[in-house]
Protein backbone atom coordinates (compact mmCIF):
# COMPACT_ATOMS: atom_id res chain seq x y z
CA UNK A 1 0.00 0.00 0.00
CA UNK A 2 2.65 2.46 1.02
CA UNK A 3 4.46 1.14 -2.01
CA UNK A 4 1.67 2.17 -4.52
CA UNK A 5 1.43 5.51 -2.92
CA UNK A 6 4.81 6.37 -3.07
CA UNK A 7 5.35 5.34 -6.84
CA UNK A 8 1.97 7.39 -7.87
CA UNK A 9 2.94 10.17 -5.99
CA UNK A 10 6.72 9.85 -7.48
CA UNK A 11 5.41 9.54 -10.57
CA UNK A 12 2.80 12.68 -10.27
CA UNK A 13 5.92 14.26 -9.09
CA UNK A 14 7.95 13.31 -12.20
CA UNK A 15 5.07 14.12 -14.76
CA UNK A 16 5.29 17.56 -13.31
CA UNK A 17 8.92 18.38 -12.89
CA UNK A 18 8.86 17.41 -16.58
CA UNK A 19 6.14 19.03 -17.73
CA UNK A 20 4.93 16.23 -19.98
CA UNK A 21 2.87 16.73 -22.78
CA UNK A 22 1.31 12.73 -23.49
CA UNK A 23 0.65 11.80 -27.02
CA UNK A 24 -0.74 8.44 -28.27
CA UNK A 25 -0.91 7.29 -31.39
CA UNK A 26 -1.53 3.66 -30.41
CA UNK A 27 -4.55 2.83 -28.07
CA UNK A 28 -3.84 3.31 -24.27
CA UNK A 29 -6.13 1.20 -22.84
CA UNK A 30 -5.91 -1.97 -25.01
CA UNK A 31 -5.64 -5.21 -23.31
CA UNK A 32 -3.03 -7.02 -25.14
CA UNK A 33 0.49 -7.32 -24.02
CA UNK A 34 3.11 -4.55 -24.71
CA UNK A 35 6.74 -3.86 -24.26
CA UNK A 36 7.21 -0.28 -24.73
CA UNK A 37 10.33 0.55 -25.67
CA UNK A 38 12.37 4.06 -25.53
CA UNK A 39 15.35 5.74 -26.00
CA UNK A 40 17.11 6.35 -22.39
CA UNK A 41 18.63 9.33 -21.38
CA UNK A 42 17.80 9.95 -17.97
CA UNK A 43 17.19 8.44 -14.74
CA UNK A 44 13.20 9.81 -14.91
CA UNK A 45 12.44 7.57 -18.14
CA UNK A 46 10.95 4.79 -17.04
CA UNK A 47 9.20 6.64 -14.35
CA UNK A 48 7.76 9.00 -16.60
CA UNK A 49 6.32 6.59 -18.81
CA UNK A 50 5.47 4.09 -15.98
CA UNK A 51 3.46 7.65 -15.30
CA UNK A 52 2.06 8.32 -18.70
CA UNK A 53 0.03 4.66 -18.65
CA UNK A 54 -3.26 5.04 -18.02
CA UNK A 55 -3.88 4.06 -14.40
CA UNK A 56 -5.20 0.84 -15.63
CA UNK A 57 -2.28 0.11 -17.13
CA UNK A 58 0.24 0.87 -14.60
CA UNK A 59 -0.04 -2.29 -12.09
CA UNK A 60 0.27 -4.48 -14.65
CA UNK A 61 3.67 -2.57 -16.60
CA UNK A 62 6.93 -3.62 -15.74
CA UNK A 63 9.84 -1.23 -16.04
CA UNK A 64 12.94 -3.42 -16.91
CA UNK A 65 15.85 -2.24 -14.96
CA UNK A 66 19.64 -2.95 -14.40
CA UNK A 67 20.30 -5.20 -11.10
CA UNK A 68 24.03 -3.87 -10.50
CA UNK A 69 22.40 -0.52 -10.28
CA UNK A 70 19.08 -0.96 -8.51
CA UNK A 71 19.65 -3.72 -6.48
CA UNK A 72 23.07 -1.56 -5.28
CA UNK A 73 21.39 0.32 -2.38
CA UNK A 74 18.57 -0.71 0.28
CA UNK A 75 16.69 2.94 -1.49
CA UNK A 76 17.04 1.86 -4.93
CA UNK A 77 15.75 -1.61 -4.22
CA UNK A 78 12.77 -0.15 -2.30
CA UNK A 79 11.92 2.12 -5.55
CA UNK A 80 12.47 -0.75 -7.93
CA UNK A 81 9.50 -2.89 -6.01
CA UNK A 82 7.02 -0.09 -5.92
CA UNK A 83 7.65 0.37 -9.57
CA UNK A 84 7.26 -3.70 -9.75
CA UNK A 85 10.27 -3.17 -11.62
CA UNK A 86 12.04 -6.22 -13.45
CA UNK A 87 15.83 -5.94 -12.38
CA UNK A 88 17.92 -7.92 -14.81
CA UNK A 89 21.61 -8.70 -14.88
CA UNK A 90 22.83 -6.94 -18.20
CA UNK A 91 26.53 -7.56 -19.93
CA UNK A 92 27.43 -10.95 -20.14
CA UNK A 93 24.66 -13.64 -20.35
CA UNK A 94 24.80 -16.76 -18.96
CA UNK A 95 23.19 -19.78 -19.38
CA UNK A 96 22.89 -20.05 -15.69
CA UNK A 97 20.76 -16.69 -15.49
CA UNK A 98 19.25 -15.34 -19.08
CA UNK A 99 17.44 -11.80 -18.56
CA UNK A 100 14.91 -13.16 -21.11
CA UNK A 101 13.86 -15.53 -18.55
CA UNK A 102 13.22 -12.84 -15.78
CA UNK A 103 11.29 -10.85 -18.37
CA UNK A 104 9.05 -13.77 -19.48
CA UNK A 105 8.56 -14.89 -16.03
CA UNK A 106 7.87 -11.10 -14.88
CA UNK A 107 5.02 -10.75 -18.35
CA UNK A 108 3.09 -14.15 -17.04
CA UNK A 109 -0.11 -13.84 -19.38
CA UNK A 110 -1.08 -10.54 -18.84
CA UNK A 111 1.01 -7.89 -18.28
CA UNK A 112 3.65 -5.60 -20.15
CA UNK A 113 7.00 -4.44 -20.00
CA UNK A 114 9.47 -0.74 -20.41
CA UNK A 115 12.36 -1.74 -21.54
CA UNK A 116 15.35 0.86 -22.61
CA UNK A 117 16.94 -1.36 -25.68
CA UNK A 118 19.84 0.77 -25.77
CA UNK A 119 21.24 -0.69 -22.84
CA UNK A 120 22.52 2.53 -21.11
CA UNK A 121 21.48 6.04 -20.75
CA UNK A 122 22.84 7.94 -23.80
CA UNK A 123 24.01 11.39 -23.83
CA UNK A 124 22.44 13.26 -26.42
CA UNK A 125 19.04 13.41 -28.55
CA UNK A 126 20.42 10.95 -30.53
CA UNK A 127 19.05 6.58 -29.85
CA UNK A 128 21.97 4.22 -29.96
CA UNK A 129 22.52 0.56 -31.38
CA UNK A 130 19.42 -1.56 -29.84
CA UNK A 131 20.45 -4.53 -28.04
CA UNK A 132 19.02 -7.85 -28.85
CA UNK A 133 16.80 -8.61 -26.19
CA UNK A 134 13.90 -6.97 -27.92
CA UNK A 135 14.28 -9.21 -30.96
CA UNK A 136 14.87 -12.80 -28.37
CA UNK A 137 11.85 -11.11 -26.56
CA UNK A 138 9.51 -11.32 -29.91
CA UNK A 139 10.96 -14.44 -30.98
CA UNK A 140 9.77 -16.09 -27.54
CA UNK A 141 6.50 -14.53 -27.37
CA UNK A 142 4.90 -13.42 -30.75
CA UNK A 143 1.87 -12.10 -28.81
CA UNK A 144 3.52 -9.22 -27.45
CA UNK A 145 3.02 -5.99 -29.74
CA UNK A 146 5.99 -3.61 -29.53
CA UNK A 147 5.31 0.01 -29.26
CA UNK A 148 8.12 2.50 -29.83
CA UNK A 149 8.08 5.18 -26.64
CA UNK A 150 9.34 8.58 -27.64
CA UNK A 151 11.14 11.12 -24.75
CA UNK A 152 11.82 14.22 -26.03
CA UNK A 153 13.88 16.98 -23.84
CA UNK A 154 14.46 14.44 -21.02
CA UNK A 155 18.79 14.40 -22.04
CA UNK A 156 18.49 18.24 -21.03
CA UNK A 157 15.94 17.59 -17.98
CA UNK A 158 18.36 15.48 -16.15
CA UNK A 159 21.33 15.00 -18.07
CA UNK A 160 23.37 11.65 -17.13
CA UNK A 161 25.61 12.60 -14.00
CA UNK A 162 23.37 15.15 -12.99
CA UNK A 163 21.40 15.09 -9.66
CA UNK A 164 19.20 17.86 -9.59
CA UNK A 165 16.53 18.43 -12.74
CA UNK A 166 16.10 21.34 -14.34
CA UNK A 167 12.14 21.66 -14.85
CA UNK A 168 12.00 21.76 -18.62
CA UNK A 169 9.26 21.08 -20.87
CA UNK A 170 9.16 17.37 -22.41
CA UNK A 171 6.93 15.66 -25.05
CA UNK A 172 6.09 11.52 -24.47
CA UNK A 173 4.99 9.62 -27.74
CA UNK A 174 3.39 6.58 -27.68
CA UNK A 175 4.05 5.74 -31.61
CA UNK A 176 1.96 2.88 -33.71
CA UNK A 177 2.02 -0.91 -32.33
CA UNK A 178 3.95 -3.00 -34.54
CA UNK A 179 4.46 -7.03 -34.46
CA UNK A 180 7.55 -9.49 -35.33
CA UNK A 181 6.90 -11.05 -38.47
CA UNK A 182 7.38 -14.92 -38.18
CA UNK A 183 10.78 -15.33 -39.23
CA UNK A 184 12.10 -12.23 -39.55
CA UNK A 185 15.74 -11.51 -39.00
CA UNK A 186 16.95 -10.13 -36.11
CA UNK A 187 19.02 -7.30 -37.64
CA UNK A 188 16.07 -6.38 -39.75
CA UNK A 189 14.04 -6.38 -36.31
CA UNK A 190 16.00 -4.27 -34.24
CA UNK A 191 16.43 -1.45 -37.73
CA UNK A 192 12.91 -1.73 -37.76
CA UNK A 193 12.54 -0.84 -34.12
CA UNK A 194 14.92 1.41 -33.93
CA UNK A 195 13.63 3.25 -37.40
CA UNK A 196 9.87 3.15 -35.48
CA UNK A 197 11.04 5.00 -32.44
CA UNK A 198 13.56 7.37 -34.58
CA UNK A 199 10.70 8.13 -36.56
CA UNK A 200 8.62 9.55 -33.55
CA UNK A 201 11.36 12.87 -32.83
CA UNK A 202 10.17 14.68 -35.91
CA UNK A 203 7.99 17.01 -34.59
CA UNK B 1 -15.29 49.73 2.73
CA UNK B 2 -15.55 52.47 0.72
CA UNK B 3 -11.85 51.60 -0.46
CA UNK B 4 -12.72 48.17 -1.43
CA UNK B 5 -15.71 49.78 -3.78
CA UNK B 6 -13.29 50.38 -7.14
CA UNK B 7 -12.34 46.64 -6.37
CA UNK B 8 -15.81 45.34 -6.23
CA UNK B 9 -16.49 47.46 -9.23
CA UNK B 10 -13.59 45.78 -11.06
CA UNK B 11 -14.20 42.20 -10.38
CA UNK B 12 -17.96 42.92 -11.09
CA UNK B 13 -17.04 44.44 -14.56
CA UNK B 14 -14.75 41.53 -14.94
CA UNK B 15 -17.31 38.44 -14.26
CA UNK B 16 -19.73 40.98 -16.22
CA UNK B 17 -17.55 41.35 -19.33
CA UNK B 18 -16.47 37.39 -19.38
CA UNK B 19 -20.05 36.22 -19.01
CA UNK B 20 -21.27 38.35 -21.48
CA UNK B 21 -18.38 37.03 -24.10
CA UNK B 22 -19.27 33.55 -23.00
CA UNK B 23 -22.86 33.71 -24.14
CA UNK B 24 -21.65 36.13 -27.21
CA UNK B 25 -19.56 32.85 -27.81
CA UNK B 26 -21.59 30.21 -27.49
CA UNK B 27 -24.19 31.58 -29.63
CA UNK B 28 -21.94 32.78 -32.14
CA UNK B 29 -21.09 29.52 -32.74
CA UNK B 30 -24.49 28.10 -32.91
CA UNK B 31 -25.71 30.51 -35.35
CA UNK B 32 -21.84 30.09 -37.66
CA UNK B 33 -22.42 26.45 -37.86
CA UNK B 34 -21.16 24.81 -41.04
CA UNK B 35 -19.32 27.69 -41.78
CA UNK B 36 -15.23 28.74 -41.70
CA UNK B 37 -16.57 31.70 -39.34
CA UNK B 38 -17.35 28.62 -36.82
CA UNK B 39 -13.66 27.29 -36.21
CA UNK B 40 -13.01 31.27 -35.19
CA UNK B 41 -16.38 31.39 -32.25
CA UNK B 42 -15.08 27.66 -31.36
CA UNK B 43 -11.42 29.36 -30.43
CA UNK B 44 -12.79 32.32 -28.95
CA UNK B 45 -15.31 30.26 -26.52
CA UNK B 46 -12.06 28.18 -25.68
CA UNK B 47 -10.38 31.59 -25.47
CA UNK B 48 -12.82 32.87 -23.02
CA UNK B 49 -13.09 29.65 -20.76
CA UNK B 50 -9.31 30.01 -20.13
CA UNK B 51 -9.84 33.63 -19.59
CA UNK B 52 -11.91 32.78 -16.39
CA UNK B 53 -9.33 30.30 -15.21
CA UNK B 54 -6.69 33.02 -15.47
CA UNK B 55 -9.12 35.38 -13.63
CA UNK B 56 -10.28 32.94 -10.74
CA UNK B 57 -6.38 32.90 -10.12
CA UNK B 58 -6.29 36.68 -9.80
CA UNK B 59 -9.04 36.59 -7.58
CA UNK B 60 -7.94 33.98 -5.58
CA UNK B 61 -4.19 34.95 -5.76
CA UNK B 62 -5.90 38.63 -4.37
CA UNK B 63 -7.08 37.60 -1.53
CA UNK B 64 -3.77 37.15 -0.05
CA UNK B 65 -2.27 40.44 -0.57
CA UNK B 66 1.09 41.16 -1.62
CA UNK B 67 1.82 37.22 -0.89
CA UNK B 68 -0.85 36.00 -2.64
CA UNK B 69 0.01 37.91 -5.77
CA UNK B 70 3.82 37.57 -5.23
CA UNK B 71 2.97 33.79 -5.32
CA UNK B 72 0.64 33.88 -8.08
CA UNK B 73 3.35 36.11 -10.28
CA UNK B 74 6.33 34.03 -9.58
CA UNK B 75 4.18 31.00 -11.04
CA UNK B 76 3.85 32.41 -13.86
CA UNK B 77 7.63 33.15 -14.46
CA UNK B 78 8.31 29.57 -13.60
CA UNK B 79 6.10 28.54 -16.37
CA UNK B 80 7.10 31.22 -18.42
CA UNK B 81 11.10 30.60 -17.89
CA UNK B 82 10.30 26.80 -18.64
CA UNK B 83 8.81 27.43 -21.98
CA UNK B 84 11.78 29.59 -23.01
CA UNK B 85 14.43 27.89 -22.00
CA UNK B 86 12.63 24.77 -23.52
CA UNK B 87 12.80 26.14 -26.99
CA UNK B 88 16.49 27.65 -26.69
CA UNK B 89 19.10 25.57 -27.53
CA UNK B 90 21.54 25.17 -24.28
CA UNK B 91 24.03 22.44 -23.87
CA UNK B 92 24.03 19.98 -21.33
CA UNK B 93 26.77 21.93 -19.84
CA UNK B 94 24.26 24.65 -18.78
CA UNK B 95 22.27 22.29 -16.16
CA UNK B 96 23.74 23.93 -13.17
CA UNK B 97 23.53 27.57 -14.50
CA UNK B 98 20.08 26.59 -15.41
CA UNK B 99 19.21 25.22 -11.65
CA UNK B 100 20.57 28.88 -10.24
CA UNK B 101 18.05 30.34 -12.65
CA UNK B 102 14.90 28.15 -11.51
CA UNK B 103 15.26 27.10 -8.25
CA UNK B 104 17.37 30.62 -6.49
CA UNK B 105 17.03 33.69 -9.02
CA UNK B 106 13.60 33.16 -9.93
CA UNK B 107 12.33 32.33 -5.64
CA UNK B 108 14.27 35.03 -4.79
CA UNK B 109 13.04 37.59 -6.49
CA UNK B 110 9.57 37.22 -5.90
CA UNK B 111 10.86 37.14 -2.06
CA UNK B 112 11.99 40.34 -2.76
CA UNK B 113 9.06 41.73 -3.82
CA UNK B 114 7.34 39.36 -0.54
CA UNK B 115 9.79 41.53 1.33
CA UNK B 116 9.18 45.06 -0.31
CA UNK B 117 13.41 45.52 -0.86
CA UNK B 118 13.13 47.32 -3.55
CA UNK B 119 17.01 48.21 -3.89
CA UNK B 120 17.65 44.62 -4.37
CA UNK B 121 14.96 44.01 -6.29
CA UNK B 122 15.67 46.09 -8.90
CA UNK B 123 19.34 44.85 -9.46
CA UNK B 124 19.38 41.29 -8.52
CA UNK B 125 19.06 40.21 -11.87
CA UNK B 126 20.17 42.41 -14.21
CA UNK B 127 23.31 43.05 -11.96
CA UNK B 128 24.28 40.08 -9.67
CA UNK B 129 23.02 37.17 -11.96
CA UNK B 130 24.10 38.72 -15.32
CA UNK B 131 27.50 38.30 -13.13
CA UNK B 132 27.23 35.40 -11.24
CA UNK B 133 25.74 33.21 -14.03
CA UNK B 134 28.30 33.33 -16.66
CA UNK B 135 31.01 32.51 -14.07
CA UNK B 136 29.04 29.46 -13.04
CA UNK B 137 28.98 28.21 -17.06
CA UNK B 138 32.64 28.85 -16.91
CA UNK B 139 33.48 26.47 -14.60
CA UNK B 140 31.85 23.77 -16.74
CA UNK B 141 34.65 24.34 -19.01
CA UNK B 142 33.03 24.17 -22.26
CA UNK B 143 33.37 27.87 -24.50
CA UNK B 144 30.76 25.91 -27.29
CA UNK B 145 29.04 29.37 -28.31
CA UNK B 146 29.46 30.85 -24.52
CA UNK B 147 28.42 34.09 -25.14
CA UNK B 148 25.57 33.11 -27.60
CA UNK B 149 24.42 30.84 -24.32
CA UNK B 150 25.11 32.99 -21.44
CA UNK B 151 22.85 35.51 -23.27
CA UNK B 152 19.93 33.04 -23.97
CA UNK B 153 20.07 32.49 -20.03
CA UNK B 154 19.47 36.21 -19.37
CA UNK B 155 17.39 37.32 -21.41
CA UNK B 156 15.42 34.40 -20.42
CA UNK B 157 15.69 35.59 -16.73
CA UNK B 158 15.08 38.94 -17.69
CA UNK B 159 12.02 38.80 -19.70
CA UNK B 160 10.44 36.10 -17.65
CA UNK B 161 10.92 37.05 -14.40
CA UNK B 162 12.44 40.52 -13.87
CA UNK B 163 10.19 42.18 -16.02
CA UNK B 164 6.93 40.00 -15.06
CA UNK B 165 8.23 40.61 -11.15
CA UNK B 166 7.31 44.45 -11.54
CA UNK B 167 3.52 43.70 -11.88
CA UNK B 168 3.36 42.52 -8.14
CA UNK B 169 6.16 44.95 -7.23
CA UNK B 170 3.57 47.40 -7.68
CA UNK B 171 2.35 46.53 -4.32
CA UNK B 172 5.29 48.11 -2.79
CA UNK B 173 4.87 51.26 -4.04
CA UNK B 174 3.76 54.68 -1.64
CA UNK B 175 1.81 56.79 -3.48
CA UNK B 176 0.78 60.01 -1.63
CA UNK B 177 -3.29 59.88 -1.18
CA UNK B 178 -3.27 56.53 -2.37
CA UNK B 179 -2.05 54.27 0.22
CA UNK B 180 -3.08 50.58 0.39
CA UNK B 181 -4.52 50.62 -3.30
CA UNK B 182 -1.25 49.02 -5.32
CA UNK B 183 -3.34 46.40 -5.96
CA UNK B 184 -5.54 48.73 -8.04
CA UNK B 185 -2.72 49.82 -9.84
CA UNK B 186 -1.70 45.72 -10.52
CA UNK B 187 -5.62 44.93 -11.86
CA UNK B 188 -5.50 48.19 -13.74
CA UNK B 189 -1.83 47.41 -15.36
CA UNK B 190 -3.26 44.03 -16.38
CA UNK B 191 -6.62 44.86 -17.41
CA UNK B 192 -4.98 47.31 -20.00
CA UNK B 193 -2.44 45.61 -21.03
CA UNK B 194 -4.30 42.00 -22.15
CA UNK B 195 -7.37 44.39 -23.14
CA UNK B 196 -4.98 46.08 -25.36
CA UNK B 197 -4.43 42.15 -26.83
CA UNK B 198 -7.58 41.45 -27.27
CA UNK B 199 -8.89 44.57 -28.53
CA UNK B 200 -5.66 44.40 -30.99
CA UNK B 201 -7.44 40.59 -31.82
CA UNK B 202 -10.44 41.73 -32.88
CA UNK B 203 -9.51 44.70 -34.57
CA UNK B 204 -7.54 42.54 -36.94
CA UNK B 205 -9.81 39.64 -37.37
CA UNK B 206 -12.84 42.49 -38.41
CA UNK B 207 -10.96 44.65 -40.80
CA UNK B 208 -7.20 43.70 -40.46
CA UNK B 209 -5.96 43.46 -44.03
CA UNK B 210 -2.16 44.92 -44.10
CA UNK B 211 0.14 42.98 -41.78
CA UNK B 212 2.74 45.30 -40.23
CA UNK B 213 5.48 43.39 -39.84
CA UNK B 214 5.14 40.38 -42.32
CA UNK B 215 8.36 38.76 -41.81
CA UNK B 216 7.86 38.17 -37.88
CA UNK B 217 4.12 38.14 -36.99
CA UNK B 218 1.51 37.76 -40.09
CA UNK B 219 -1.51 38.07 -38.03
CA UNK B 220 -0.50 41.51 -36.87
CA UNK B 221 -2.01 44.22 -38.85
CA UNK B 222 -2.51 47.56 -38.84
CA UNK B 223 -5.84 48.07 -38.39
CA UNK B 224 -5.70 45.75 -35.64
CA UNK B 225 -2.51 47.84 -34.55
CA UNK B 226 -4.48 51.14 -34.60
CA UNK B 227 -7.53 50.02 -33.75
CA UNK B 228 -6.45 48.41 -30.90
CA UNK B 229 -4.03 50.49 -29.21
CA UNK B 230 -7.00 53.58 -29.99
CA UNK B 231 -9.54 51.62 -27.99
CA UNK B 232 -7.24 50.25 -25.10
CA UNK B 233 -6.23 53.64 -24.43
CA UNK B 234 -9.40 54.99 -24.69
CA UNK B 235 -10.16 52.03 -21.80
CA UNK B 236 -7.46 53.03 -19.86
CA UNK B 237 -8.84 56.24 -19.11
CA UNK B 238 -12.33 55.46 -18.39
CA UNK B 239 -10.78 53.44 -15.72
CA UNK B 240 -8.89 55.79 -14.11
CA UNK B 241 -10.92 55.56 -11.19
CA UNK B 242 -8.63 52.68 -10.26
CA UNK B 243 -5.59 54.63 -10.08
CA UNK B 244 -4.14 58.23 -9.15
CA UNK B 245 -4.06 59.37 -12.47
CA UNK B 246 -5.79 62.16 -13.82
CA UNK B 247 -7.64 61.59 -17.06
CA UNK B 248 -4.82 63.32 -19.64
CA UNK B 249 -2.14 61.13 -17.38
CA UNK B 250 -4.18 57.91 -17.34
CA UNK B 251 -4.63 58.17 -21.31
CA UNK B 252 -0.95 59.25 -22.17
CA UNK B 253 -0.06 56.41 -19.71
CA UNK B 254 -1.73 53.66 -21.47
CA UNK B 255 -0.98 54.62 -24.35
CA UNK B 256 2.91 54.06 -24.04
CA UNK B 257 1.64 50.63 -22.08
CA UNK B 258 -0.39 49.06 -24.67
CA UNK B 259 2.85 50.39 -27.21
CA UNK B 260 5.04 48.55 -24.93
CA UNK B 261 2.61 45.69 -24.72
CA UNK B 262 2.60 46.03 -29.01
CA UNK B 263 6.59 46.25 -28.81
CA UNK B 264 6.73 42.88 -26.29
CA UNK B 265 4.33 40.93 -28.63
CA UNK B 266 6.21 41.57 -31.85
CA UNK B 267 9.83 41.14 -30.20
CA UNK B 268 8.54 37.44 -28.56
CA UNK B 269 7.30 36.34 -31.94
CA UNK B 270 10.71 37.09 -33.52
CA UNK B 271 11.76 34.90 -31.21
CA UNK B 272 9.51 32.05 -31.89
CA UNK B 273 9.86 32.72 -35.76
CA UNK B 274 13.74 32.28 -35.56
CA UNK B 275 13.04 29.23 -33.21
CA UNK B 276 10.09 27.47 -36.16
CA UNK B 277 7.38 27.64 -33.43
CA UNK B 278 4.21 29.14 -33.60
CA UNK B 279 3.75 29.06 -29.97
CA UNK B 280 5.53 28.72 -26.41
CA UNK B 281 3.53 25.85 -25.02
CA UNK B 282 0.18 24.68 -24.62
CA UNK B 283 -0.36 25.61 -20.67
CA UNK B 284 -3.02 28.13 -21.58
CA UNK B 285 -5.68 26.12 -24.19
CA UNK B 286 -6.80 28.46 -26.81
CA UNK B 287 -4.10 31.08 -26.24
CA UNK B 288 -1.03 28.54 -26.58
CA UNK B 289 1.74 28.77 -24.14
CA UNK B 290 2.23 30.90 -21.09
CA UNK B 291 4.69 32.96 -22.46
CA UNK B 292 2.25 33.68 -25.44
CA UNK B 293 -0.19 35.34 -23.28
CA UNK B 294 2.09 37.70 -20.92
CA UNK B 295 4.70 38.38 -23.79
CA UNK B 296 2.89 42.14 -24.13
CA UNK B 297 2.90 42.42 -20.05
CA UNK B 298 6.68 41.70 -20.12
CA UNK B 299 7.51 44.89 -21.84
CA UNK B 300 4.65 46.75 -20.38
CA UNK B 301 4.88 45.99 -16.66
CA UNK B 302 8.34 47.29 -16.02
CA UNK B 303 7.75 51.04 -18.05
CA UNK B 304 4.51 51.48 -15.73
CA UNK B 305 6.36 50.58 -12.66
CA UNK B 306 8.41 53.26 -13.22
CA UNK B 307 6.47 55.59 -14.61
CA UNK B 308 4.15 55.37 -11.31
CA UNK B 309 7.71 55.44 -8.99
CA UNK B 310 9.38 57.86 -10.80
CA UNK B 311 5.93 60.87 -11.03
CA UNK B 312 3.76 59.72 -8.62
CA UNK B 313 5.68 58.33 -4.96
Amino acid sequence: MTRALAAEGLAWLCRAVCGVSVQWLCDPFARTQRVYFANHTSHLDAVLIWGCLPHCQRRRTHPVAARDYWDAAPVRRWLSEAFGAVLIDRGSISSRRNPLDDMERALGNEDSLILFPEGTRGDGPDCGRFHSGLYHLAMRRNCLEFIPVHLRNLNRIMPKGEFLPVPLISQVTFGPSMRAEPGVAKTAFLDGAKDALESLSQP
Amino acid sequence: MTAATPLVSFWSGIGAALSVATLAGWAGARLAEGRPACATFRDAVERIHSWWLMCAALFIAHLFGTTGMATLFGFVSFLALREFITIVPTRLSDHRTLLYAFFIFTPLQYALVGMRWYGLFAVMIPVYAFLFMPLRTVLRQDPARFLERTAMVQWALMVCVYCVSHVPALLMLRIPGYEGRGMDLAFYLILVVQMSDILQYIWGKLIGRHPIVPAISPNKTWAGFLGGIASATLLGGLLRGLTPFSLPQALGISLLVTLMGFAGGMTMSAIKRDRGIKDYGRAIPGHGGTLDRIDSLCFAAPVFFHLVRYYFT
